[in-house]
């Protein structure tokens, strides 16, 4: 390939830039490559998940009882710890404001791919439209997040008893929500890895609603028009389905398994 | 491919194109059956290896369509398309390597004596 690039093109020509290795732009590349370092930060961070629940004791109904009680002794099962939906205080529902966040975030990455075809076909107004809704998708799932977390943090109404060894000898003591040092829920690890995985997805959200931001605000000072094309909006949508992409294997690794 | 937009544009400016969003729609509805019929097996379902498997499997199949149709990469070219796929084989190593490391350290910890 490269000895019929250098017979059409002259060097000075091939060294000097505009060629597209791939046929796609070099935005488009170093994003597509950036996002497949940025799959490598996650995965390690699941799969360190994994390898704690593997190393853990697990909750089992034969030996812990058959109606699941939290325990700071046994890795829980998901379905009981995520059971709480806004302003249904008490209410057991599991995985149901989870679903809500899920929804929501397919949902944005659905009004990013009509921002991107409305961006192909050169029409500003959808660009616009859609970009907005993007936005505003993305600012609610940080929103549910932020109730999440703060629940998380608080805890449940009745606290967990836990056996601690202080001064020499061992104590119970009360646990309500969780820190990155005790967790109600179960071991402390288990709340490490809900704040470290959930966080930094969230870190990653919040950024690209901020990138979204801007590309909407470009949008509509016809920065792109007059550039004669849309491809900003697809670099930061290929950033804002990967965010969508993260989730899906959050929500399977964290929620579901 | 950049005078290819820049025609676009000038074309633009007459008519805008009617949106083609068959596709997407179309994708929108499988990624949200899939996560529908989850929930389902979540509630139905005894937690098991077949539970896991299938939850992976369809964690799998979402991947595929966000990354095939949203991210398009399916319309990109295959050494493209290969450059971002082939690396993914370290993931695969990791989980492999690890799941096997956190078995023996739960072997450690309980099983001991």
């Amino acid at each position: 390939m490269a000895t019929v690039a250098t017979q059409e093109i002259s060097s000075k020509k091939l060294w000097g830039g505009g060629m597209e290795p791939m046929k796609a732009s070099y935005g488009k590349l170093m994003m597509w490559f950036f996002l497949l370092s940025d799959a490598f930060t996650f995965s390690a961070l699941l799969i360190t998940y994994g390898l704690n629940r593997f190393g853990a004791d697990a909750y089992d109904p034969k030996q812990h009882g058959a109606e699941f009680k939290m325990s700071t002794d046994y890795w829980p099962v998901p379905e009981h710890i995520f059971d709480a939906v806004p302003f249904f205080h008490g209410v057991s529902m599991p995985l149901v404001f989870v679903g809500i966040m899920t929804f929501i975030l397919i949902m944005s990455s659905v009004t990013m791919v009509l921002a991107v075809e409305a961006g192909h076909r050169m029409d500003r107004n959808d660009v616009e439209k859609w970009m907005l809704w993007t936005i505003l998708g993305g600012i609610t799932f940080l929103g549910c997040q932020a109730w999440e977390w703060s629940h998380f943090i608080h805890g449940t109404d009745t606290p967990t008893i836990s056996r601690v060894f202080v001064n020499g000898q061992w104590t119970t003591k009360e646990i309500f929500g969780a820190n990155l040092i005790e967790n109600q829920y179960g071991p402390p690890l288990f709340a490490d890895l809900f704040f470290f995985i959930t966080g930094f997805h969230g870190t990653h959200v919040f950024s690209g609603v901020l990138l979204n931001i801007l590309i909407f605000y470009n949008t509509t000072m016809g920065v792109y028009e007059r550039r004669g094309h849309y491809e900003m909006v697809e670099k930061v949508g290929l950033y804002w389905h990967f965010v969508d992409l993260v989730w899906v294997f959050v929500f399977t690794f964290f929620y579901l398994v | 491919m950049a005078t290819e937009t820049v025609n676009n544009a000038q074309s633009a400016q007459k008519e805008i194109p009617k949106p083609q969003t068959k596709v997407i729609w179309r994708t929108f509805w499988i990624l949200l059956g899939i996560t529908a019929l989850e929930f389902v097996i979540a509630f139905t379902m005894a937690h098991g290896t077949l539970r896991v498997s299938i939850f992976v499997l369809m964690t799998l199949v979402k991947a595929f369509y966000i990354v095939a149709e949203f991210m398009h990469l399916k319309g990109e070219v295959k050494m493209l398309i290969w450059s971002i796929l082939i690396p993914t084989i370290f993931v695969i190593w990791l989980v492999i390597a690890l799941l096997m490391e956190g078995d023996s350290i739960f072997e450690m910890r309980f099983f001991n004596e």
